[in-house]
């Protein structure tokens, strides 16, 4: 039982929890939280993947792709809010 | 690894609050209630990151993941709530017991797969070759020490502007999508005085964290993320502009990462380097014009995007 494998596998619960909820439930927003669950728990595999304990420095390649990827998923959750708030204003045909 | 038993229930510890919080948000039916339960599970796993000795991506979690994205949902859930309220919200359809169970089957069916593969791709065979030791090799000639900073601006600096470029065009996903919620009413005086201090001193800081990027935890998105928050700060004590200038100035300034970022890459490939080949002597000035562009772009990106639309 070593420290990524304990972080790892609380990070695929995470995105298995994030996945049954996305399938679940129907509001946008509950889906959005989902989503973003399952991101968060994508992120932790990767740093958990990336510790290699105290005595050296961690992995840092991963910590960038991780860094980019929080950033891609608040773009896509700001759009995903303004499409759902736009389907919710009316039914407009334009 | 040698796993100390204190620091094993430290681990299991923080990992089971980690998914309870997880838990509590999914399952949460009322909206805002669910959204400020995500903002904690955010904050929680910044926290579980520091504990992993990544504190650049901790601080990113908490300011970007954590606080910008749970502001953004709870303007939505905010909304939500009130036509509940009112009884404008259309009804849901709930899903089957049977769905519900099955998909519970399934997704635990996945997870155990998940870990399976995880557990036998760490413990079989031998640990492969990783590109940590070829990244901390040459950090020293990439022109900054923190080695977070030099993998995102110089050996994948061509990731970031990609990334800078998504953000963009998420904005501008927005701007066409319609106007701009209703402003906040106008702040009473407590929230004016703690706002009069609260703005600067994230601007401030803003601009520490973009200086210490080259050698500390931080960098451009970190202070970027403070430039966004003191835009969400200003909206909800009324301002309806969210601190941003007009819609011409704001253009100028959301395209000035991606702008900057592409013309010192196009200038080092006329010079003869290669696109976005920095030479080790002028690398740091570099990255450091790069960093003050996208720093600039995505305070605004940010705070445009919680203002959620072009203002009437």
């Amino acid at each position: 039982m070593s420290a990524p494998f304990l972080y790892g596998a609380a990070g695929i619960i995470l995105f298995a929890l994030g996945l049954w909820s996305l399938l679940v439930h129907g509001p946008l927003l509950r889906r959005l939280i989902a989503l973003n669950v399952m991101g968060g728990g994508v992120f932790h595999i990767l740093i958990a993947v990336a510790y290699r304990g105290d005595a050296q420095a961690p992995d840092p390649v991963p910590h960038a792709l991780v860094l980019t990827g929080i950033v891609v998923a608040v773009s896509a959750t700001a759009l995903a809010l303004a499409l759902g708030r736009r389907l919710d204003s009316g039914d407009g045909d334009d | 690894m040698i796993y100390d038993l204190w620091l094993l229930i430290f681990d299991l510890v923080l990992l089971g609050t980690l998914l309870a919080l997880a838990v509590a948000a999914l399952s949460s039916p009322e909206p805002r209630r669910a959204v400020m339960l995500f903002i904690a599970f955010g904050l929680w796993l910044s926290l579980v990151w520091a504990r992993l000795r990544a504190p650049d991506v901790a601080l990113a979690e908490a300011a970007i993941g954590a606080g910008l994205g749970g502001a953004l949902m709870l303007a939505a859930a905010r909304r939500q709530a009130r036509e509940a309220q009112q009884g404008q919200a259309l009804a849901v359809e709930r899903p089957s017991p049977l769905a519900v169970w099955g998909l519970a089957f399934g997704s635990l069916i996945a997870a155990a797969a998940l870990l399976w593969v995880y557990y036998s791709t760490l413990h079989g065979g031998p640990e492969p070759e990783r590109l940590a030791d070829l990244a901390l090799a040459r950090v020293p000639e990439s022109g900054v020490t923190n080695p977070v900073t030099s993998v995102l601006l110089n050996y994948r600096a061509y990731d970031t502007l990609l990334e800078l470029g998504v953000l963009m065009t998420a904005l501008l996903g927005i701007w066409s999508l319609g106007r701009a919620s209703a402003p906040f009413q106008p702040a009473g005086p407590a929230l004016t005085a703690m706002v009069a201090w609260v703005v600067p001193l994230l601007i401030l800081t803003a601009g520490y964290m973009l200086w210490i990027g080259a050698s500390a935890p931080g960098g451009a998105f970190q202070a970027g993320a403070l430039l966004g928050a003191a835009g969400v700060i200003l909206r909800l004590a009324g301002d309806p502009a969210a601190g941003l200038p007009g819609e011409t100035a704001q253009r100028w300034l959301v395209s000035l990462g991606v702008a900057v970022f592409a013309l010192v890459g196009l200038a080092l490939m006329v010079a003869g380097l290669g696109f976005l080949t920095y030479p080790p002597d002028q690398a740091k000035w570099l990255i450091l014009a790069v960093e003050s562009a996208a720093t600039v772009a995505i305070g605004a990106t940010l705070a445009a995007a919680y203002v959620g639309g072009r203002r009437a």
